[in-house]
């Protein structure tokens, strides 16, 4: 084995530190280091999207990135988006209520895409158009993407002071 | 599909990530890692050294130092895409950089990174070389240059030297007005090349071409060049146009199990023609011609 | 039966109650599952596409540190009570059965095949391992092209079977030379059709654990069919159904390989119980691709007969079809391909002679659609064909050919895969089309052509209708329980890969009790839970599954009725369940809560039940469908092709689709949309390739293209509800239709388009490298 290193980081705001090989890649340290197996796993070559999460406020793909070289950095993964018993953030509301999802083994790679956007965006409207080109990278072979599509523009476009979607 | 165990090593500064690759037998550099850790994953590659560029200060950046724009080569491809200076100085280079993968690709990808990986579908080499790019390989031996149109010797393979790291893309600026334009035939959307073109137009005032650039990526292992003297003097449009969209079809190309090379020149063809032809436009308009 | 009389919980879009745990990430899939001790797996695969294995040696891999194990065929048979894992489906068809070995014994045939098996303290350590193990294979010959493995000097796929004709069926009725004989229209053609793997974003992945003290086998499996699963470990391991329990987690998709047995789950449940420590082996993408099953190619060569009017008289032709190196779902695939080229349409004799070649690559079994975009493919490109010969327009072709709705019930002539009469149930097959037509604006299309063409852009539209066939039987079966705490349960052996399956069920049997669906817990396909299952397959768990859950909920609705009734000594028709209580029509405060009577029916000791009363507030139903119930649709699409690029971008997508009554609407939409995002998949990117020896070439997914967001339209979904006589609840099944049209209208808009230039669509996928390719050869033949 080859040696151990250990990482210390920020995860959805809170401090944590675990210790792994350094071929150990990000999404399999937060899922089987640091237990939080809501980011998943689909194809391991930086493709399907599943285990896009955001380091430093920037969707990455986290099978492509090595734990280590999270060390210090700030990473949000699906868990974070709303605590436990928690109201649900607006966009995984709106994936709910839009059919944006079916088996939902895509939907935390597809969260963390949107809050992207949704930050970006800060308020100015999107099209369908840009909502799509920014969900390119996210792999869906359930819905064939037209219920995460409708909930991105829904909360995107929500008019502000209504039902406001939180921009962190 | 786990990556083979390595030795990670992260230099802080330049000296150490130089006498690192001095030092170290079987060693890889990591940059953004995009290409690299899929290679990994899969096993293709396990090297027994990977040295981190991400911890190395002062790699990235973008400047414009007198008549040429210089990109770090830590650079990410979304910095560069967002950058207001290289939107001023290269548009072409945010064109580009806008069809390199996805957003989650760039945000992780670096310019330097693509450049060395030199990958014959990649879309930023075509660029550099249509822009007649120059890399800066550094090793304690010290500093060179390099065009990037001489940097690739074969597929996924360069001129870089075990010793060498790439750590900055210098570009040549184009004067004010000029227009450019960079297009691509994918399978999918966002997916690989199969052709890409990038022009670059300087029009004189009566809008006859005075300066051309036209570099056609997918065609062999490295980004091709077009001769294109014959176009200047003309419009960038009609039959000058077509005949230099000719000149592309008679560029060498390699086939391969899914297109044959006539159909890969047909491609080369028809993206000149229409990459040349907006670059044109777009000189005209910024000239207010 | 009518619309009016819809049964309760029909036709309402109820909140997924899937939804909250997986927008959380709280979802619980397969890999999510940890144990203490848990060993992580590994395969070693064979790297040929044919070969003899002269010799294994796991020395050095068993000696690296944090290995467990390593298992080789001859390490796991003891514990089997057979060499091969009985997967066949029963098929007459078969000339022989081709089953596979928990790890290859002495053969490998194709590429990605196990050989071993490595037991590790990571899937990190685990796969170091495979590197060291020593594997010496004498490459074989291997049969790539099912065409060339048909001819009498091919080599052989493998050396355990007579030959390579695994079996030669056909589909056939009518009188079909006299249908060729003096018809005034005539053509032959040929087609090459691939439609790809299932390509679940979770792949798929088992936990197995041993317990000594029980004696019992435990296995979480990322499984369409957990009963199936069962009882092949039961059998293959020697164990009685008391002591194997197959559990599906959070499924994270299906789409038709999760259906199959694959050795990798009997080897993981018979290294557990070897080692007597847990182990988890979750698949990765490149296993995906090279071991999973897949769909694959097939090659026809039809023959057509029609009228001067553009009816069919008959089609003849021979399909080739690509079945990998093993037989795991007997003939269906091809079988569906043939039967479903019928489609809406009268046509009056049919002779496909059907050749099932064995290859040295993964084996086909059905992917969403199981053959029939195929077979919906060749009729649909020949009514166009016909339409071009005799200057008709494309709809009007059709609509000559449709079988018009008074002669529903409709006996197409053929019998279906288990052996019944292949009869259309119900619907109106040229009002769906007139309405796809009409939401379409087809009429208006020529007006958006010429401006398109104006602007120098190709523009084409297209039209296609099919049936599907679903609801497949023998049955399925299901119990509603109600205990004194009030908590409602819900057993089945369906199960869902994110169809939605707890929420139809749920939504059913809380109408049926008066229960919010979200109080309703479904346990769906855990083997301890429910003896019977046959799981997710041919679109089946609304009919099957569903009808079971809306009788059995009835059946616990009579038994609250009759205790309330004595109870409250009302008649039961003047009785209403609301919120957990049954209460007096009109006045809420007479009634009890269904709590109660649960707890009445649970009994006491030594005092009697209600008067009359069974015990336990609980039923159980099955439902065996008499027959296979079909549901139709019309598709239509535009798209704009570049004819210099070969880029199609589709601009337009309309469905009209009837599968009868629509219990949930949203999901059923959702089940269209994204059956018809993965058929233009299959018409515009998938393709599994492989080079002359079998090597796979398209093992990720930068080569082996999904449809993405940014190149699939707006989707629009119109319904007609034609209720099937064939089930209580009048439904269709849904999962797989919106696949089925989706490569024959988007051919067909592509070929429109391109019209100008002469290029005609037969193969799948249209890439950009074959119409560039096209659009040369059509230039050079002009």
């Amino acid at each position: 084995m080859a040696d151990t290193i250990e990482i210390s980081l920020t995860v959805n705001g809170q401090p944590r530190t675990g210790v792994a090989e350094p071929r150990r890649n990000l999404a399999d340290f937060l899922r089987h280091t640091l237990g939080l197996t809501g980011t998943h796993v689909g194809c391991e070559h930086g493709v399907c999207g599943a285990c896009t999460v955001l380091v430093d406020g920037a969707s990455v793909r986290s099978c492509l990135m090595l734990a280590v070289q999270a060390r210090g950095r700030s990473v949000e993964t699906v868990e974070g988006l709303a605590a436990d018993g928690a109201p649900l953030h607006p966009l995984q509301a709106a994936l709910s209520e839009h059919h944006g999802l079916q088996c939902g083994y895509c939907t935390p790679g597809v969260l963390m895409t949107l809050l992207e956007l949704q930050r970006e965006l800060s308020g100015r409207p999107v099209d369908e158009a840009e909502v799509r080109h920014a969900l390119a990278g996210n792999l869906c072979r359930c819905t064939g993407y037209q219920g995460m599509v409708d909930a991105a523009l829904a909360v995107l476009n929500a008019p502000a002071g209504g039902a406001t979607p939180e921009t962190r | 599909m786990k990556a083979a165990n390595f030795a990670y090593h992260a230099p802080t500064t330049r000296q150490e990530l130089f006498a690192l690759l001095a030092e170290l037998d079987d060693a890889r550099m990591i940059a953004g890692g995009q290409s690299l850790v899929p290679m990994m994953n899969f096993r293709l590659a396990a090297p027994e050294n990977l040295v981190d560029l991400n911890t190395v200060g002062g790699l990235d950046g973008i400047e414009v130092a007198g008549d040429r724009l210089v990109i770090g080569a830590m650079t990410r491809q979304r910095a560069a895409e967002r950058s207001a200076t290289v939107a001023r100085v290269c548009p072409l280079l945010v064109e580009t950089l806008g069809r390199v993968g996805v957003q989650q690709i760039r945000n992780r990808g670096t310019v330097g990174g693509s450049i060395a990986h030199f990958d014959p579908t990649a879309e930023l080499p075509v660029a550099a070389v249509a822009l007649d790019a120059e890399v800066v390989l550094e090793s304690l031996r010290g500093a060179r240059r390099m065009p990037v149109a001489d940097f690739g010797s074969d597929y996924l393979t360069t001129e870089i030297e075990p010793d060498e790291v790439l750590t900055a893309v210098e570009v040549p600026l184009w004067p004010e007005g000029h227009g450019a334009a960079f297009d691509e035939v994918t399978r999918r959307g966002d997916s690989y090349a199969i052709v890409s073109v990038a022009a670059l137009v300087l029009l004189d005032a009566a809008g006859r071409v005075a300066r051309l650039s036209v570099a056609i990526g997918g065609l062999t292992h490295a980004p091709a060049r077009l001769a294109v003297d014959a176009m200047v003097g003309a419009a960038p449009e009609g039959e000058a146009l077509a005949a230099l969209a000719e000149t592309a079809r008679a560029l060498p190309a390699d086939g391969d199990g899914l297109m044959a090379a006539e159909d890969k020149q047909h491609l080369a063809a028809t993206l000149t023609e229409r990459v040349v032809r907006r670059a044109g436009e777009r000189a005209r308009r910024s000239t207010g011609g | 039966m009518t619309l009016a009389e819809r049964p309760a919980g029909v036709g309402i879009s109820v909140p997924r109650l899937e939804d909250d745990a997986l927008v959380r990430g709280k979802g619980r899939f397969l890999d999510d599952i940890t144990l203490p001790g848990l060993l992580h797996a590994a395969f070693l695969r064979s790297p040929e596409a044919h070969g003899h294995i002269r010799s294994i040696d796991v020395a050095e891999a068993e000696a690296l540190p944090g290995v467990h194990r390593v298992l080789r065929y001859e390490d796991l048979r003891p514990l089997l009570t057979m060499d091969r894992i009985p997967v066949a489906m029963p098929s007459g068809a078969l000339k022989f059965d081709v089953d596979p070995f928990v790890l290859a014994r002495d053969e490998v045939c194709h590429v990605g095949e196990p050989i071993a098996l490595i037991l590790a303290e990571s899937r990190h350590v685990a796969e170091d391992a495979a590197e060291l193990i020593m594997v010496d294979i004498d490459p074989l010959p291997a049969v790539v092209d099912p065409r060339d493995g048909l001819a009498p000097d091919a080599p052989q796929a493998r050396l355990d079977c007579p030959d390579n004709l695994v079996a030669r069926t056909s589909a056939a009725y009518g009188d079909i030379d006299a249908a060729f004989a003096d018809a005034p229209v005539r053509f032959a053609e040929r087609f090459h059709l691939h439609k790809g793997g299932g390509n679940s974003i979770e792949p798929r992945g088992v936990v197995a654990r041993w317990d000594p003290m029980e004696e019992r086998l435990t296995v979480w499996n990322s499984t369409q069919m957990p009963h199936r699963a069962k009882r092949l470990l039961v059998t293959t391991l020697g164990l009685t159904e008391r002591q194997v329990r197959v559990v599906p987690p959070d499924v994270g998709g299906g789409f038709g390989p999760k259906f199959v047995f694959h050795p990798e789950e009997l080897a993981i449940a018979a290294a557990a119980k070897l080692t007597g420590l847990p182990v988890k082996w979750a698949e990765d993408r490149y296993e995906s691709f090279i071991a999973t099953v897949q769909e694959r190619d097939q090659f026809w060569s039809m023959e057509v007969a029609a009228d001067a009017d553009g009816r069919l008289r008959g089609l003849r032709g021979t399909l080739v079809h690509d079945h990998g190196a093993y037989t795991p779902y007997g003939v269906a695939l091809p079988y569906n391909s043939a039967t479903n080229l019928l489609g809406p349409y009268v046509l009056p004799a049919y002779a496909l002679d059907i050749s099932l070649c064995l290859t040295n690559k993964v084996p086909t079994t059905p992917t969403r659609g199981a053959g029939r975009p195929q077979g919906t493919f060749i009729m649909e490109r020949i009514l166009d064909l016909i339409a071009e010969r005799l200057g008709l327009a494309r709809d009007e072709v059709r609509r000559r050919n449709l079988i018009a709705a008074e002669r529903l019930p409709f006996r197409t002539g053929l019998k279906t895969r288990d052996g019944g009469e292949m009869t259309y149930d119900s619907g109106d097959y040229a009002e769906c089309q007139r309405r796809a037509l009409a939401a379409a604006d087809w009429n208006g299309f020529p007006e958006r052509r010429a401006a398109a063409r104006r602007e120098g852009r190709f523009l084409g539209i297209g039209l296609a209708n099919y049936v599907e066939g679903t609801g497949r039987g023998p049955f399925e079966s299901a119990s509603v329980t109600i205990g004194p705490s009030g908590e409602v349960v819900v057993t089945t052996g369906a199960c869902g890969q994110g169809q939605g399956t707890v929420t139809m069920l749920a939504q059913l049997t809380g109408a049926a009790l008066g229960i919010a669906p979200a109080k309703v817990r479904v346990i769906a396909g855990d083997t301890d839970a429910s003896p019977l299952g046959l799981g997710a397959f041919a679109s089946r768990q609304a009919v099957t599954a569903g009808s079971a859950v809306h009788l059995a909920a009835g059946k616990v609705r009579d038994k609250i009725l009759a205790v309330a009734s004595d109870w409250l000594e009302v008649a039961a028709e003047d009785l209403e369940l609301i919120d957990g209580r049954v209460s007096l029509r009109g006045a809420p405060e007479v009634g009890r809560s269904i709590a109660d009577i649960a707890a009445a029916l649970s009994g006491s000791p030594g005092f009697s039940l209600p008067k009359g009363a069974e015990p336990g507030l609980s039923a159980a139903a099955d439902f065996q469908p008499d027959a296979i119930t079909y549901c139709n649709g019309t598709h239509v699409a535009e798209a704009e092709v570049d004819p210099f690029t070969g880029v199609v971008r589709l601009t337009r997508y309309v469905v009209v689709h009837d599968c009868g009554r629509l219990i949930n609407p949203r999901m059923v939409d959702g089940q269209i949309i994204g059956g018809v995002v993965h058929g233009i998949g299959s018409a515009l990117y998938e393709w599994m390739r492989y080079d002359a020896t079998g090597q796979p070439l398209t093992c990720t997914y930068s080569d082996y293209l999904l449809a993405t967001a940014d190149v699939v339209p707006r989707v629009e979904v119109h319904h007609m509800e034609s209720p099937t006589p064939l089930n209580p609840l009048g439904v269709k099944g849904a999962g797989e239709s919106g696949t089925i049209a989706a490569p024959a209208v988007v051919a067909s808009a592509v070929e429109d388009a391109l019209r100008p230039l002469g290029v005609a669509i037969r193969d799948l996928p249209m890439t950009p490298d074959r119409l560039v390719r096209l659009a040369r050869q059509a230039r050079a033949a002009a």
